[in-house]
């Protein structure tokens, strides 16, 4: 990750603002689902700038391949095969990190600064404060973070933070041979959407869309797709995307709740002690169970 | 008494009273260890999982040297004081089940806090009976939900939103335990006389017979 030339939004695990003054452009990644051809350029050119070399894998009887994003493989392409209108479609996906507005991974994150969002809108994962613990994996509604069997620690697409922070594209952008992978301000990636979702429309694709789901507060990796009342297709885009409710609790309502909780049981205590004061089996219970003893003794005397 | 000793005790009133001083064996010392075992455990887990709950204490991991070794070292610790605990679990759920002394004793619990005690109480009153199946259940959440939630080992197993849950569960059921065993730790300060059955096994017949009447006829055999 690159902090140093990139302004920070958000910090895991810090319940103070991080630095506030800078303010520069919000950028984002497009993907034009319908113009890519699945040649898996972007995958070898993340293996190659991110200097990622997932093992060789095997054919599962489809072109996916490695099969899944891993420690290794930050960016994959998913290959579905979908009958639409009575036609076979092919749809593609380079599937990735979606780099939220509103973060799932960052929010569960238990360990400051293990991820940052910058200003710009890229989500990164500082592998130096990862504790491996995977709760980045179960905040992301994505199924995006993936943890290297070799050191444990959280991996996934930081967008080639390093590269955008000279003002370079992401690699993948850069290899893209059909022009799928688009980057600028996210502003202007929604102008280009545009353009390309009224192309797609007039060509018979009535559903066409601007996937940039609201639920996760938009992403700043956005899909064009051909049938975006059906994300689902897209081997399984996640139709109305959100940080799931038991995440939530957990990393909301319950930390107020357990605080009061504990804080209680602590206070009574104090207050109780200083108020009522101690327990004490006093010298009249001594002094009883003497008498017992006494009691008992006379008895034995008798007998 | 030689006059040396008469001094000591003139000097030290504990002294002069443990001369008359009747004891009754609570706890024996494989029970002692068993229960300093899971308090042990209990206190780095609070710690470091309070670490991993609020980000202002992330720090207090450093009670295992490192964030990092935290996380890794917090879920073996966990299994050590879910057996340990297990083993007490089965010397003690007998004498725990609820009879209706303890509703007596529970539904009164405000004159107990008072000081007074209710009811004709055995080894252990409505209070320590409640905070036993409360343990039990919490132990057995955390440990449940600590399974499905431990990477690298078993999490992948599971779906995430069932690791979702669990990190729920686990995280509720701490607060719980935590919450509850500062209210088992100030209950024995504040019972007078209490630390010491844990620590030496034994307990006066003064403290028997004034907080567990019953459990002080049973053994030592009185009429009261």
């Amino acid at each position: 990750m690159t902090s140093s030339s990139l302004d920070i939004q958000r910090r895991s695990a810090s319940p103070t603002a991080a630095a506030e003054a800078r303010n520069p452009a919000e950028i984002a990644q497009l993907i034009d689902v319908s113009v890519c051809i699945g040649c898996k350029a972007c995958q070898v050119a993340c293996s190659e700038w991110n200097e990622l070399r997932a093992d060789v894998g095997t054919c599962v009887g489809v072109y996916d391949n490695p099969t899944d994003l891993s420690s290794q493989a930050w960016t994959v392409m998913r290959f579905a095969e979908v009958e639409e209108n009575g036609k076979l479609e092919w749809l593609i996906r380079k599937d990735g990190c979606m780099h939220c507005a509103e973060p799932g991974c960052l929010k569960a994150c238990p360990s400051p600064g293990a991820i940052v969002q910058h200003k710009n809108g890229i989500v990164d994962y500082n592998q130096d404060n990862c504790i491996g613990c995977g709760y980045c994996v179960s905040g992301c509604p994505f199924n995006v973070p993936r943890l290297s069997p070799k050191d444990g620690k959280a991996y996934k697409c930081n967008m080639c933070s390093d590269r955008v922070a000279v003002g370079l594209e992401p690699a993948c952008v850069k290899t893209c041979p059909t022009g799928a992978i688009q980057f600028g301000s996210k502003e202007d990636m929604k102008e280009v959407a545009a353009t390309r979702i009224a192309d797609l429309q007039s060509r018979g694709f009535q559903n066409a869309g601007l996937y940039d789901p609201p639920g996760v507060g938009g992403t700043h990796t956005m899909y064009v797709l051909h049938h975006a009342d059906k994300p689902e297709q897209y081997s399984g885009l996640p139709n109305d995307p959100s940080i799931s409710t038991a995440v939530g609790l957990w990393k909301g309502a319950l930390k107020p709740l357990a605080t009061i909780g504990i804080a209680a049981a602590g206070l009574f205590g104090f207050f109780h002690y200083i108020t009522v004061g101690p327990n004490r089996a006093d010298d009249d219970a001594h002094q009883d169970a003497n008498d017992d003893a006494k009691a008992d003794t006379r008895e034995e005397d008798r007998s | 008494m030689t006059d040396k000793a008469e001094n000591l005790a003139a000097q030290n009133p504990a002294a002069q009273n443990s001369v008359k001083e009747k004891l009754i064996q609570r706890y024996s010392a494989a029970e002692r260890i068993n229960h300093w075992i899971v308090a042990v455990c209990f206190v780095l887990l609070a710690i470091s999982g309070l670490a991993f709950f609020y980000p202002a204490f992330f720090w207090l991991t450093g009670v295992f040297g490192t964030p990092e070794l935290a996380r890794i070292v917090h879920p073996f610790v966990g299994v050590v004081m879910f057996v340990a605990f297990a083993r007490q679990f089965f010397r003690y759920w007998h004498h725990n089940l609820l009879n209706r002394e303890d509703i007596r004793w529970m539904v009164a619990v405000k004159e107990v806090m008072k000081g007074n005690e209710v009811g004709d109480i055995g080894r252990y009153n409505g209070g320590q009976k409640g905070m036993f199946w409360v343990m039990v259940l919490c132990m057995a959440a955390l440990l449940g939900s600590g399974v499905i939630a431990w990477r690298p080992y078993f999490a992948a197993s599971f779906p995430i939103p069932v690791i979702r849950i669990a990190l729920l569960v686990h995280a509720t059921s701490a607060v719980v335990l935590i919450s509850s065993i500062i209210v088992h730790v100030y209950a024995a300060l504040w019972v007078q006389g209490t630390i010491r059955a844990m620590v030496e096994g034994v307990v006066t017949h003064g403290w028997a017979r004034k907080h567990h009447p019953r459990w002080y006829r049973e053994s030592t055999g009185k009429k009261v």
